[in-house]
């Protein structure tokens, strides 16, 4: 625990922090580009250098250990000097196309130019460097050279974290530039986080690029609800539109990463398949009908069909990507208010789902270990033991949350169980299995909700809501809220209300608190925490 | 000095042949070394003999030597650096091809010293037919049990490999050599580690140069004290000076370290052709400041050189007649650097094309009447902000020809061009891949 001066500032840090790290504890940014915490140091923007007392040359701080005593300057005259030099050598062939680069409002030559540049510029266009420009590297990333500041953070990214070295620098001095190798692609299941690490405008999103300043858009932390991993991700959008996912740090979880597929999930939550309001089933098809009327309309079927065929008439179905919050309302409405005892996690995967041994999981549901937690999956039969009891008869009305049963248990199966059964669907979009409801209430998709989920390592981790549920739609628990003030139980307030309850229930998550899993995700009580092992069904 | 040692071949013809060496000699100190000294006296011979690196840093050997781990247990290599680059130059590829075995003996002394079993021979692609020099020579060596296993029956073993670049400058810088052995982009380390004890393949490493290494056979042979009689004693021993440029009889000279400059150039080199007057002189290679001819009393060591502001560098002298454009000069020196820049470093990959631009600029007339204050300035944030030296190898030979021959440079603003009009400078660097 090495004690120093970072710009007069005295302030202790953890051994092997290097000056940029312990300076940013001090809340002072050194200015750099080609390091970054999560890649291996190369030294060579020359961006970060530092005056350090008893060292006659300045110093980069990325490759610089504090250690106890070290008297580290940033803004002396010096410094500044030479990271106005630097900052001049990097834009000297820059093409400074800021109004139609995509990077601009996040560029770190345009903030450090603000900060530390702001000469007047000493090379013409038509005298600077040309290069490549709108390069294809592969199907999600576009490269212009000339924007190009040669930091060697993408190259480092494949060689070093996905060991996919499909780029590499070419040429030589002002000609050097960043190319694939030949007969390469940049096509691996990572790809897009080039785009993260390059700290200017020569790397960019093919998905992204053009759609939107990113000044005009709002970024909400949450999670990655594409595989049981839970990325820790931040949605950026604009009036309940999503333009783009980027992960966010988590060193437990997905360090600064996350893969291309969770990447581009977040499509899947605003198509067509939406559905937009709440349906009941008339004579011929389904009505569009106001929230009252189809609460009230699915309380007096529950309702009913306990008072003619007792409360194990009534059984529910969650899938695995609701959240802890949903699942244990389900749960709780059918226990308590209904009385019911089949109450059956489900969290299915397509055979054969990719995996890795990096962040892509084969459970491809977000709280699998969450419904486990909370005793709604164990072996992985719970819906199927349902299902038979459905295909007996004894169950009348199935309640089915976030679970497409056609998809998993297959057409043929499905359509002869539920022929007599009365169905209550709570979902996001129309799927195969809608078919078979007689009320569908639409809920908010995961950028939608807020609430948790628990990732397969136990890790309870926050979902925000980015913006209201599309167009009908309600947050999952409101609309469960909802139902269970029409069987006689107990209104929620707020989500915070709901978690509560959960935790004072459920004894793996015994003392948490939003507060304490913050966004950084908290792992479930030792031991509590239910098997790894048979949570997929496939 | 009554014979060559490193320039042999003047002497005896066919010296580069194995039998022709050994029959003079050749291999006799190497083989008191290892049968009769142990490896850290080899070391302490060395040292005694203030032997200093003639790669243009004028480190001490025998010191660099010492730098490696004593505890560790990977493996120590040698690399002898024959990446000959620097424009002026010329030395190395003259022992390499005319006295190609006394490398390899100063090579086996080292490994010896060092308890190196493997070396590379780094030599510049375009060397091939010093390549095929060292091939051959490596190969009689080898058919005589000179290297491979158990040399002259002490069970020391050494392997020597030579390895090609492709044509890059930075391949001469110690680490960025290494990196190009290790298959990759030659961009330099960020020091330290220093090769010593973070090299090749992550083991110890030693880097040294041709003509340094070519100097251990006779350190054996005659002793250090002989060493230590040629010239300045803190950096003795016989002495490539390579001259070429505006001098009757441009060529290698074997002489003590330590002699005038002007002497080097006028007694030796046959003084300035035509008899026309001398203007500038760059003593060092192309990387080191320039000289005025009232600086030409300087002798030609590392400390001498040191004192007036100037190095010895490689001691490939350059010398200009007063015909000379010093623009034209300075626009050719920093066309190189521009060319040769690996383009690691932002200062350097941008401040090397950056000044090659404004030269070209002045010598076409184009200048600003502030350009010669904007080179100065980015000399400055060149020199010392980067992982090697190539910036500073750029900056230091411009800031001092902008100082010293600073009426030209103006002239070139105010006449808009060059008032010698004899060549129009090449607008930029011919392009090629890096290695």
């Amino acid at each position: 625990m090495p004690t120093l001066e970072i710009d007069g500032q005295e302030i202790t840090v953890e051994d092997g922090l290097n000056v940029i790290q312990a300076a940013e504890q001090a809340g002072i940014e050194v200015p750099h580009y080609c390091y970054h915490p999560g890649l291996s140091i190369s030294g060579n923007c020359r961006m970060c250098l530092v005056e350090i007392e008893k060292m006659p040359k300045l110093q980069i701080g990325c490759n610089t250990r504090v250690s106890e005593g070290m008297v580290v300057k940033t803004n002396s005259e010096r410094a500044k000097h030479a990271q106005a030099a630097v900052l001049e050598f990097i834009l000297i062939n820059h093409p400074i196309d800021c109004p139609i680069c995509d990077q601009a409002g996040e560029c770190k030559l345009q903030d450090y130019y603000m900060l530390y540049g702001a000469y007047t510029s000493e090379m013409g266009l038509e005298a600077k460097v040309h290069k490549g420009k709108v390069v294809d590297l592969g199907p999600e990333v576009v490269l212009d050279e000339e924007r190009c500041i040669l930091c060697a953070r993408c190259t480092r990214f494949l060689d070093e974290v996905t060991k996919t070295g499909e780029l590499g620098i070419f040429e030589r001095g002002d000609h050097a530039r960043i190319s694939l190798f030949p007969g390469k692609k940049l096509d691996n299941p990572y790809s897009g986080n080039v785009v993260d690490v390059c700290p200017v405008g020569a790397l960019t999103s093919k998905d992204f690029r053009f759609k939107s300043r990113v000044w005009y858009l709002e970024k909400t932390p949450s999670t990655c609800t594409r595989c049981a991993t839970g990325c820790n991700i931040d949605i950026y959008h604009r009036q309940g539109e999503i333009y783009r996912f980027r992960p966010r740090q988590n060193p437990e979880v997905n360090e600064y990463w996350m893969c291309d597929e969770g990447r581009n999930s977040y499509k899947s939550f605003q198509q067509d398949s939406r559905i937009p309001n709440p349906l009941v089933r008339g004579a011929s098809s389904f009505e569009v009908t106001p929230w009252a009327d189809a609460a009230k309309k699915t309380g007096e079927i529950l309702h009913q069909a306990k008072e003619e065929h007792g409360a194990d008439a009534i059984a529910a179905i969650i899938g695995a990507k609701a959240t802890n919050e949903e699942a244990f309302l389900v749960s709780r409405l059918l226990k308590e208010q209904v009385g019911a005892t089949h109450i059956a996690g489900l969290s299915w995967s397509p055979a054969g789902s990719f995996q890795d041994d990096f962040l892509i999981h084969a459970d491809k549901n977000p709280n699998t270990h969450g419904l486990k937690s909370l005793g709604l999956l164990n072996g992985g039969g719970e819906a199927e033991a349902v299902l038979s009891a459905v295909e007996n008869g004894t169950v009348k009305v199935l309640l089915v949350f976030g679970a497409d049963l056609v998809t998993t248990f297959g057409q043929e199966r499905i359509d002869k169980a539920l022929s007599d059964v009365t169905v209550i669907l709570l979902d996001t979009d129309y799927n195969e299995t809608t078919e078979y409801a007689d009320v569908v209430l639409p809920i908010g998709a995961a950028p939608e909700t807020d609430g948790t989920c628990t990732n397969h390592a136990g890790r309870v981790q926050r979902l925000s809501a980015a913006f209201p549920p599309r167009g009908e739609a309600k947050a999952g628990w409101e609309a469960l809220a909802l139902l269970s003030t029409q069987l006689g139980g107990p209104d929620s307030v707020s989500i915070s209300d709901v978690f509560g309850e959960l935790t004072k229930t459920v004894s793996a998550f015994a003392g948490l608190t939003y507060g304490k899993i913050g966004f950084q995700g908290a792992l479930l009580a030792e031991g509590s925490s239910a098997p790894e092992s048979g949570g997929t069904e496939s | 000095m009554a014979e060559n040692v490193l320039l042999r071949h003047e002497d005896i013809p066919d010296i580069h042949k194995l039998d022709v060496y050994v029959a003079h000699d050749g291999y006799a100190a190497a083989r008191t070394a290892l049968t009769t000294l142990k490896p850290e006296e080899v070391t302490a011979q060395v040292k005694a003999s203030n032997l200093r690196g003639r790669g243009g840093a004028g480190f001490a050997a025998g010191v660099k030597w010492g730098f490696l781990p004593k505890d560790s247990d990977k493996p120590v290599y040698l690399c002898c650096n024959a990446d000959e680059s620097e424009p002026g130059a010329f030395k190395d590829r003259a022992i390499i091809e005319w006295n190609t075995h006394i490398l390899l003996e100063g090579m086996l002394i080292t490994c010896y010293a060092i308890n190196a079993h493997t070396a590379y021979i780094y030599i510049r692609g375009e060397f091939a037919y010093g390549a095929e020099c060292l091939e051959a020579a490596l190969a009689d060596a080898y058919a005589k049990g000179l290297l491979g296993k158990d040399i002259f029956g002490t069970g020391f073993d050494l392997d020597v490999y030579v390895h090609r670049g492709a044509g890059a400058y930075i391949c001469g810088e110690e680490t960025g050599l290494i990196e190009s052995i290790e298959g990759k982009r030659a961009y330099p380390r960020i020091k330290p580690p220093f090769p010593a004890v973070y090299g090749l393949f992550g083991c110890p490493t030693i880097v040294n140069n041709v003509e340094t290494l070519a100097c251990l056979p006779s350190i054996i042979k005659n002793g250090p004290e002989w060493f230590k009689s040629i010239g300045p004693e803190s950096g003795p021993g016989p002495k490539i000076y390579g001259v070429s440029g505006h001098v009757e009889k441009p060529g290698l000279y074997e002489l003590p370290m330590g002699l005038p400059l002007r002497e080097v150039i006028y007694d030796y080199a046959g003084g300035i052709r035509g008899g026309k007057k001398l203007k500038a002189v760059m003593p060092a290679g192309s990387s080191f400041p320039v000289l005025t001819p009232d600086e030409i009393d300087v002798h030609m060591d590392f400390d001498s050189m040191r004192a007036i502001g100037a190095f010895l560098g490689t001691a490939g002298i350059m010398v200009m007649d007063e015909d000379t454009c010093m623009v034209r000069a300075l626009e050719i020196v920093d066309r190189f650097y521009h060319h040769e820049s690996c383009g690691q470093c932002s200062p350097c990959r941008e401040g090397t094309g950056w000044l090659h631009k404004l030269l070209v600029q002045l010598e076409e007339g184009n200048a600003k009447a502030d350009d010669l204050e904007l080179i100065d300035r980015i000399c400055n944030n060149m020199m010392g902000n980067t992982v090697c030296v190539l910036a500073d190898a750029a900056a230091m030979p411009t800031q001092s020809f902008l100082t010293k021959f600073r009426d030209e440079f103006v002239a070139h603003i105010t006449h808009a061009g060059c008032p010698l009009k004899k060549s129009a400078p090449q607008k930029s660097a011919p392009q090629s891949d890096a290695a």
